[in-house]
């Protein structure tokens, strides 16, 4: 049995949906302008990735009572994941008795509010609006989301940080893999707050310019917020359409450092070798790579590395889409996924922002032109976190 | 040698390295590599915040930061060097 | 699941030891340990205590918790505000991430394998041994490092309380408890099966009961023994209640009111169950239901494998 993708959504700093997203990448539009979203010491300075709309409007967008208090984690995730239920035209298969699942990666869930709490709590233990810190825990996002899409099959979270959605992808796969579900809804969400922001600018991996992937001069990444979903089901269900399968999904932990990997790349090679074994593929078989290609001078040399040691001198067309959304965090591999199976579905080559000269190290040149109705037929998508947890993941053309 | 003792504190506390005493931190031991203390890239941002919380000196990148903090003794003169008057 | 699931290890830290272990004695490297918060070397000494009898390297390391690393998250959001955003030392907030535990365990037993961390309230500690499960039946592992931490502080133990949680008999608890899934190696106790129930109606609980027993073409007679996870708190009686009616022949026995209740407080359920299945006299299966403020509902199945007919 195969297991196929029937529908994708997405929201980030380039559209509030997957067509928008599709125009963005046409026009070489980013979507990293400064911080605006809330009250900080970086506000007006720091580029960041935010959704072009702030929380009252997605909360009209969702037909939420705007006075009710959710996280921007839950509104974003409601909005593709919505997107990609309603791609699989999941609303109108009611009877077909599947038994679906929703499995969602997040790094911080509810922080965006409690953040809120914490501060009046510290003036006083019986300060802090209690409705801000109840949605603090990774799952209340999750089980607002699934409430929101009528799940209650299964529900999941994941986070292991930058690699959450492409874990919670992994996972799901292999729910469906043991029949223990019919379809999944699947990815990750993440919105952008006080704490990652300054978490990341603490590590002194943000860039104050707009970050440059794979770039010689890059100084950092550029945090970002979003949420993207695929719907994975099982390939003898009656799916009305598809963007690609599922071939594999690798989840490794490097164990070298909690912040740092190494620099040869040793876990993005083992994840990408792992992900390559696990679908019963060459390397030469991959047509493009999404990478992580964050920005940080660290991730993208690590990264290159690998990309030079698996590939060798002529590796596939690959480029990170970070400049266009900024670092989404958790949400990362469920947005990048979505951007994958795009790539897949119209050809797409998809260009990296902001590069002029290549690393010196590993030299890779990534795309950096748009193009259509390209020959895509198999893909790899990197996603990698704090703790060593790095995860690829390959789609393939049906 | 007051200074001295003082900076060591600072580092011992903000590094969490609770199980060394100032007296018993080598001035010249190196802070980071297999023989000495074995501090890493996230010990050279504390460090730099030491610097910058205590003694209100900037260092640009941690780069920069590897240079100075080789030892106890290479802080102490970077700090001596370059303390406002 | 066609494959035989056996808990071969099965370690805990919990309430009920008059002192917490000596971490150093477990996390040896000085260097490793100096950054590490109280829930990380809890975490990890427990994950260690339970490998620490076994000869391979796990294949998985999964690991569950419902809020994490709260006291460094406590810490980092602290001085951001304090400090107005400027001068932020950045390791509370690396040891803040939810995974810290389990790479960190990965990272100190020099580990490449998968990793994954699941963070879903009341089902966190089921949906990691889930994924546990199905690696070993689907042969991507031979053995599985399967647990969950949590801890408690004093917000969460304020929030707690001005949620009303204490009101009507809840305890706040904490504790970690580690276990190692096995498909080669036998032991007394199996992993038979585990099920999900997402808000069901208490009327409905008794049905949920005999499909999952059915689903193991199991009858309710032929549970010997049910760990409910009732503790005291009137809110959540009437669930237990229900299930402990439903089996009225089968000895109870319960636990939390010695360990709390916390997101992840069925992994102690689980632990329990491993340790009486170990008896000498112990009975033939094990049946833990649990559920997290009336919403996550799960269902545990243990069976002893000296009795296991195949």
């Amino acid at each position: 049995m195969r297991i196929v993708v029937s529908g994708i959504g997405t929201v980030s700093a380039i559209g509030l949906n997957v067509l928008e997203t599709l125009h963005a990448f046409a026009g070489k539009k980013s979507g990293l302008k400064p911080l605006s979203l809330f009250e900080s010491e970086h506000k007006g300075k720091l580029p960041v990735g935010e959704v072009k709309a702030d929380n009252r409007m997605l909360a009209e967008m969702l037909d939420i009572h705007p006075g009710k208090t959710i996280s921007r984690t839950a509104l974003l995730g409601m909005l593709a994941a919505q997107e990609a239920y309603n791609d699989a035209f999941l609303p109108y298969r009611k009877n077909e008795g599947l038994r679906i699942g929703f499995i969602s990666g997040t790094s911080v869930g509810g922080m965006d509010l409690s953040e809120h709490f914490y501060a009046d709590y510290l003036q006083s233990p019986t300060k802090g609006r209690l409705r801000q810190v109840v949605s603090h825990d990774c799952g209340d996002s999750t089980e607002k989301i699934a409430f929101s899409l009528g799940i209650s099959d299964y529900v999941s979270t994941v986070s292991t940080a930058c690699s959450s959605g492409a874990n919670a992808i992994i996972a799901g796969a292999r729910l469906i893999k043991h029949n223990f579900l019919d379809c999944v809804i699947v990815g990750g969400t993440d919105a952008l707050c006080r704490f990652t922001l300054n978490g990341f600018a603490s590590l002194k991996i943000v860039d104050e310019q707009p970050c440059r992937p794979f770039d010689e001069s890059r100084q950092g990444l550029n945090p970002g917020e979003g949420a993207g979903y695929i719907v994975l089901e099982k390939d003898t269900n009656r799916y009305p359409q598809s963007y690609g399968y599922i071939l594999a999904g690798a989840n490794i932990c490097e164990a070298f450092h909690q912040t740092a990997s190494s620099p040869e790349g040793e876990g993005a090679l083992l994840a990408m070798q792992t992900a390559l074994q696990n679908a019963d593929l060459q390397a030469g078989q991959i047509d493009y790579i999404n990478l992580h290609g964050t920005g940080t001078p660290n991730n993208d040399l690590a990264e290159g590395n690998a990309v030079r040691k698996l590939f060798g001198a002529t590796p596939p067309s690959l480029s990170s889409t970070k400049a266009y959304t900024g670092h989404t965090l958790g949400a990362c591999g469920g947005i990048e996924a979505v951007f994958s199976l795009l790539a897949i579905k119209y050809g797409l080559v998809l260009p990296n922002l902001n590069f002029t000269n290549p690393i010196a190290e590993h030299g890779l040149i990534p795309e950096t032109e748009y193009r259509e109705h390209r020959k895509i037929k198999t893909v790899m998508s990197n996603s990698f976190g704090f703790g060593g947890n790095m995860s690829s993941l390959i789609f393939s053309a049906v | 040698m007051h200074f001295i003792n003082e900076l060591k504190t600072h580092i011992i506390e903000e590094l969490n390295l609770e199980e060394l005493t100032p007296d018993e931190m080598d001035i010249d031991a190196p802070l980071f590599g297999n023989e000495g203390l074995g501090l890493d890239s996230i010990d050279v941002l504390e460090l730099i915040l030491i610097l910058e919380k205590y003694y209100g000196l900037k260092v640009g990148t941690p780069e920069e930061g590897k240079q100075i903090f080789r030892s106890v003794r290479t802080i102490a003169d970077y700090i001596t060097a370059n303390q406002p008057q | 699941m066609k494959e035989t699931v056996y808990i071969t290890g099965a370690s805990s830290i919990n309430p009920l030891s008059l002192q917490e272990p000596d971490y150093k004695l477990y996390i040896t490297d000085p260097a490793a340990r100096r950054r590490m918060s109280r829930a990380v070397k809890m975490g990890v000494t427990a994950a260690l205590q339970c490998l620490s009898g076994a000869g391979e390297m796990p294949g998985a390391i999964i690991t569950a918790t419902g809020l994490g690393c709260l006291s460094d998250t406590e810490k980092f959001l602290r001085n951001l505000i304090e400090n107005k955003e400027e001068l932020l030392n950045p390791t509370p907030f690396i040891q803040s991430t939810f995974n810290t535990v389990g790479s960190q365990i990965a990272m100190l037993t020099k580990n490449r394998a998968y990793n994954n961390t699941y963070v879903h309230r009341g089902i966190s500690f089921e949906n990691a041994l889930l994924d546990g499960m199905m690696m070993l039946a689907g042969g991507e592992a031979e053995n599985v490092l399967v647990g969950s931490y949590e801890e408690l502080t004093a917000t969460s133990f304020d929030i707690q309380s001005r949620l009303g949680f204490f009101r009507k008999g809840g305890k706040s608890g904490e504790g970690a408890q580690f276990f190692l899934l096995s498909a080669k190696e036998k032991s007394p106790c199996i992993l038979r099966d585990l099920a999900f129930a997402f808000r069901p109606a208490p009327d409905e609980l008794p049905e949920k009961t005999a499909a999952f027993l059915l689903k193991n073409k199991l009858l309710k007679t032929d549970i010997d023994m049910l760990i409910s996870g009732d503790g005291g708190n009137e809110e959540e009686f009437t669930c237990y209640d229900k299930i402990e009616k439903n089996f009225p022949e089968t000895p109870v026995v319960k636990y939390k009111h010695l360990t709390g209740d916390y997101q992840t407080v069925s992994s102690f359920a689980l632990w329990l169950g491993v340790q009486i299945m170990g008896k000498a006299d112990s009975p033939k299966r094990i049946l833990i239901y649990n559920h997290f403020r009336n919403i996550n509902h799960t269902f545990i199945l243990l069976e002893n494998s000296l009795h296991h007919t195949i």
